[in-house]
Formats: structure tokens, C-alpha cells, sequence
């Protein structure tokens, strides 16, 4: 249920402008990784070519190899489409299908992958999905009401319902808390604790403490200046990286002195 | 803020401005300043909403004047009345036209104009998608005479596909053949009239619908990826939902023109007797009808024709009505 990802030498492009160059990274299955840096440094970026989101944008292309469990998901005759079922992905804002109820969300995907689901399969896998996110005491007497009404760290909560139910290999969560009261900040947290039990967890974060919090491995990412490409600049332990991170970049970026 | 505080300055006739800063110790509401920039800008704004209101008003009580006539009649002698069986006898076979080529257009016009409008926002490669979606915009600015001309060369070579259709289909009434087992053999029915119309309604239809699907927000097309979803799948949860609301107007307003559409449907139609199938000769629409007979017409045949202009009227404002009342009802709410 959980694949271990290696990052070999990917560079990654937009049009002709390199935005991140040279990455080469192990994320370990049942771990949380978090990825930390400046604005613009690439982390996200990063995250979007694990699941290969980072091609919707037109122009954007990648070069280097991302292997899930030894396979290359840039490899040739590689389904985009296939490498997403596997990967699942938070946005920084939530996005719930607005026309559709809580429980038609959590099934989004599920749906989409062709199979046929009895009613009851449907409820208990919408039940085990919400559970997993933390959400099901909240919404249990409202499943058919539209996702749209929930509030905002709800709405969150459901999103990761929603990629969970496709039971993925990798969950990637793009500044899942970004646009969160430190409530249902927290009560994501948690539920990345609980997550990692069965997924590997990436978390894009611009939160320190966050980083410092939830995951178990920290990739510190910088910038060298506007136009230059981002690098990957320290991956460690978190407890490393925060108590005695080997370089000075990560010393001076943790401490809040820049440049 | 340097332009509001000149206006400000040059403007003394700002209204009475109430103390500007503190609390007021009268007790009395202080006066929200009103800059003048504003109070221009607003009244235009109004004059322009109740110039609309005063136009279409006009519009109708005008019709309603001069159908008076054709009421009068009505109701001393309708036998006088084109037909010799009374106003609604003359009016409906038109109104029955009018509705079944629209819709007919509508029918042909709609999935096209969407299949268009995705493919020029979502499928199409970057570099052909602003030229297709400028070559359908032409397609608006050609003029209805010359898509009547069209249509009258285009009837003529779809003779052949309508007995095709009569040998085939004709056991539904609206493909059977005339009396005599032949169809139009001039093809200008009313079913190449709707055809032409479709083409007519294409344009606004696949423009509105494409601004529509532009609109997507990027985060919910996205979320649909994330999942594993096709560009299909993609296109059916976030965009198509999302753009619901819209694709019901853009029909509307599809339908709204070729409801009223003359040109065209006068050079094609060569009109005749209300029948029920397409495709033999007969049937007419309300504003071909007009455009044919307004030249000879005078005294009661005049305000007949200025009649069934009211009805025409109506039946569109009608349309519109039943447009507004989707787009309240299936507009999505939320990001």
C-alpha cells in the first residue's frame, strides 16, 4: 500500500526556464517528508512531478527519472492518467466538486476508476474514507448535502477523504493548511500522523514548525537568485535539520537569517 | 489618493458634506460624502437602465396600438381576417413553424456549438485553438442575406438526402412524404430552413459556451486530474458542471435569434400550409411571413401583420424569461 520514491538528477522546466535542477532524493514508504524553502524555490514544483501534474501546465516538461518502487513513472508508454490513480494529491485550497454531496465527492474517484460499487460497498467505503480523514463524526447525519457548505478546514479534510479513498500509494499535499485556522490546522496535522501508518506522505510546507511537527525527513530547497533555478539544498532527519543542519543555508534559512 | 481629494476640490457641489472625522455631537447621522465623478457615473448608468425599460415599452405599446385593428375584427367579424377563420387560426400554424425550426436549429446547433467550444478550450493544440475560435466568430459576421443565398444553393443538393430520408424514415410524420409519395423537389422546406438557421446560431452559442469553459476554475480541473481522471473525465466533473448555468443561456440566446430570424428563412422557405412533415413544401415562420407580405400590405392586413409581431414579441420574452429562471436555478455556488 505504501511505495518508496527515488528522485534521480530531475531537472524540470518551463518552456525554456529551468525551475529546479539536479534533484536527487530517497523518500522512504510509511514516512512523512516535508519540503521546505523560500518562495519560489521549486518545492512545489517538485511535488507536482511525483504524481506528473506538473505537465498540465502547458509548456512544461521534465527531464531525470522518478521511481515508485523501481519503476519509472516518466518511463516510455507511461499513462499519466495511471501514475495519478496511485498518487494522490491536497491542494492548498480545498476544492470539493462543488456540484456534488459530500459523499459523491469521497467517490469522485473511485468512480472514475470504472468500477462498479454496490450501495453498500459505496456507504462503507465513503464511512472507512471519512473516518480516515478525521471527518466522519462531523458529516455522518449530512452525507448527501453539497461539500461546498462544509467549512474551510472541513472542506480540506474531505479533499484528503476524497484522495484516500482510491486507497493511493503516495499522498502529496501541496501547503495543505496554508489557508487554515490554527484549529483545523491542527486537526490536519494529526491526520498526517495517522496517514503515514499506511502512505508516504509528502507535505509542501511554508510553516517551520509544521515541518518540524509532522514529518520524519525535511528537504530544505533554495533559490540563488530571481531566474536561477531552484536546488535542492540539504535533505536530512528532521531532527537534523532543525537541531544541526549540516550546511549553512539551511542554518541561516531555519533561523530566520535569509541570504 | 490624488484623484479623489481633486474632485473633491473642484467639485463644491459635492453635496453637503458632514463632518468629516469624529464623532458627531448633535446626535445626528453624519452625511456620507458624495463625490461627483460618482453621481455622474451613476446617473448615466441609470438613464442607460431606464432607456432599455422605456424602449421596450415603446416597443409594445406600439404593437399594441396598431394590432388594434386586427382585434376589433376579431371580435365584430373574424372571418375578415387573412384565412376567413379568425386571428388564432391565421397566427398558430406560424407560431407552430416559428417554434419547430427554432428548435429544430437548436436541436442541431447545440452539440456542435459545445463540442466546438471544448475542443477550441480544452483539447485543441495552443497554437490552433485562437484561430478556430476566430474562424467561428466570422461565422457571426456574415450576413443573413448571404446565408440565405447559401441556403437556397444548398437546398437544391439536398433533395436527394431528403427522399433517402422519406424512403427510410417516413413512417415518422415528420420526415413522411407528401400525398403523392414525392418530397420538395426544390428542397427548400422548412427543415433546410432550420438547417441554415443552426449554422446562424452556431456562432453565439459556441462564443458564449467558450468564454464559459474558459472560466473553469483552474483548481477544480485540477482536482479532477489528481484523481486520475481523463481529459473526458475531467471535462465532465468540474467543467461541465461548472458551466451549466451558462451553456443554458447560450442556448437561450441561440434560440432567441433564431426565433426571430427573417432573412433567411423568407429566401428558403417557400411557404405554404402548416404540415407536419419537413420535407415537403409548406409551413412558415412568423417573422418570414412578415418580411413577405409587409411590402403589399395595408389597412387590416398591415395591423394582422403587426399582430403576429406581438405574438412573435411575447413568445421571445417569454424565451428569456424561462432562460433567466434556469441559470437562477442550476448556477453552482461556491469556488
Amino acid at each position: 500500500m505504501s511505495k518508496q520514491i527515488d528522485i534521480k538528477d530531475l531537472n524540470i522546466y518551463y518552456g525554456d526556464f529551468q525551475a529546479v535542477e539536479g534533484v536527487e532524493m530517497q523518500i522512504k514508504p510509511r514516512s512523512v517528508t516535508a519540503f521546505i524553502g523560500p518562495s519560489g524555490c521549486g518545492k512545489s514544483t517538485v511535488l507536482r512531478t511525483l504524481n506528473r501534474m506538473h505537465e498540465v501546465i502547458p509548456g512544461a516538461s521534465v527531464r531525470g527519472e522518478v521511481l515508485m518502487d523501481g519503476s519509472d513513472i516518466y518511463g516510455a508508454g507511461v499513462d499519466p492518467v495511471n501514475v495519478r490513480r496511485e498518487v494522490g494529491m491536497v491542494f492548498q485550497r480545498a476544492n470539493p466538486f462543488p456540484t456534488m454531496s459530500i459523499k459523491e465527492n469521497v467517490l469522485a474517484g473511485v468512480r472514475l476508476n470504472n468500477k462498479r460499487l454496490s450501495k453498500a460497498e459505496a456507504d462503507d467505503l465513503t464511512e472507512r474514507a471519512l473516518r480516515g480523514a478525521n471527518l466522519w463524526n462531523e458529516v455522518k447525519d449530512r452525507l448527501n448535502l453539497p461539500g461546498s457548505g462544509l467549512s474551510g478546514g472541513q472542506q480540506q479534510r474531505l479533499c484528503i477523504a476524497r484522495a484516500i479513498a482510491v486507497e493511493p500509494e503516495v499522498l502529496l499535499m501541496d501547503e495543505p493548511c496554508s489557508a487554515l485556522d490554527p484549529i483545523s490546522t491542527l486537526a490536519i496535522e494529526d491526520l498526517i500522523n495517522d496517514l503515514k501508518d499506511k502512505y508516504t506522505v509528502v507535505i509542501v510546507t511554508h510553516n517551520m514548525q509544521q515541518a518540524a511537527r509532522v514529518s520524519d525527513k525535511t528537504a530544505f530547497f533554495n533559490i540563488a537568485g530571481t531566474g536561477k533555478p531552484g536546488k535542492l539544498i540539504e535533505f536530512n532527519d528532521t531532527s537534523v535539520i532543525f537541531s544541526n543542519p549540516e550546511k549553512e543555508e539551511t542554518e541561516n534559512y531555519i533561523s530566520g537569517r535569509f541570504g | 489618493m490624488p484623484t479623489s481629494t481633486q474632485t473633491t476640490a473642484t467639485g463644491p457641489a459635492a453635496g453637503a458634506p458632514g463632518p468629516a472625522l469624529g464623532p458627531d455631537v448633535h446626535g445626528t447621522k453624519p452625511k456620507a460624502v458624495i463625490r461627483p465623478g460618482d453621481r455622474i457615473f451613476s446617473a448615466a448608468t441609470l438613464i442607460a437602465g431606464i432607456l432599455i425599460l422605456a424602449i421596450l415599452a415603446g416597443v409594445a405599446l406600439f404593437l399594441l396600438a396598431q394590432s388594434k385593428e386586427t382585434i376589433d375584427a376579431q371580435i365584430s367579424d373574424p372571418s375578415a381576417i387573412t384565412g376567413g377563420s379568425g386571428f388564432f387560426a391565421y397566427v398558430w400554424p406560424l407560431v407552430i413553424g416559428t417554434l419547430v425550426s427554432s428548435a429544430i436549429a437548436l436541436v442541431v446547433a447545440t452539440p456542435f456549438a459545445l463540442g466546438i467550444a471544448l475542443f477550441t478550450t480544452h483539447m485543441a493544440p495552443r497554437r490552433l485553438a485562437p484561430a478556430l475560435g476566430y474562424v467561428i466568430d466570422l461565422l457571426a459576421a456574415i450576413p443573413s442575406v448571404v446565408y440565405g443565398l447559401w441556403g437556397i444553393a444548398l437546398a437544391g443538393n439536398l433533395t436527394g438526402f431528403y427522399i433517402w430520408l422519406a424512403k427510410w424514415f417516413g413512417w415518422i410524420p415528420i420526415f413522411a412524404p407528401g400525398a403523392d409519395g414525392s418530397v420538395s423537389n426544390t428542397g427548400r422546406t422548412l427543415l433546410t430552413a432550420s438547417l441554415v438557421l443552426s449554422i446562424m446560431i452556431l456562432p453565439i452559442i459556441t462564443s458564449l459556451t467558450r468564454e464559459i469553459f474558459l472560466q473553469t476554475p483552474r483548481l477544480q480541473e485540477e482536482a479532477a486530474l489528481a484523481l486520475g481522471a481523463t481529459r473526458w473525465e475531467m471535462i465532465r466533473m468540474s467543467v461541465l458542471p461548472f458551466g451549466k448555468s451558462g451553456i443554458a443561456s447560450a442556448t437561450m440566446l441561440g434560440l432567441g435569434r433564431a426565433l426571430g430570424e427573417t432573412m433567411a428563412v423568407a429566401m428558403i422557405l417557400s411557404p405554404g400550409m402548416l404540415t407536419a412533415s419537413l420535407l415537403v413544401s409548406g409551413n412558415q415562420t412568423i417573422a418570414s411571413e412578415i418580411a413577405q407580405n409587409f411590402p403589399e400590405a395595408a389597412g387590416l392586413r398591415l395591423s394582422e401583420l403587426i399582430s403576429i409581431g406581438l405574438v412573435l414579441f411575447v413568445i421571445t420574452l417569454l424565451v428569456n424569461m424561462a432562460a433567466r429562471a434556469i441559470v437562477a436555478k442550476t448556477s453552482v455556488k461556491g469556488s
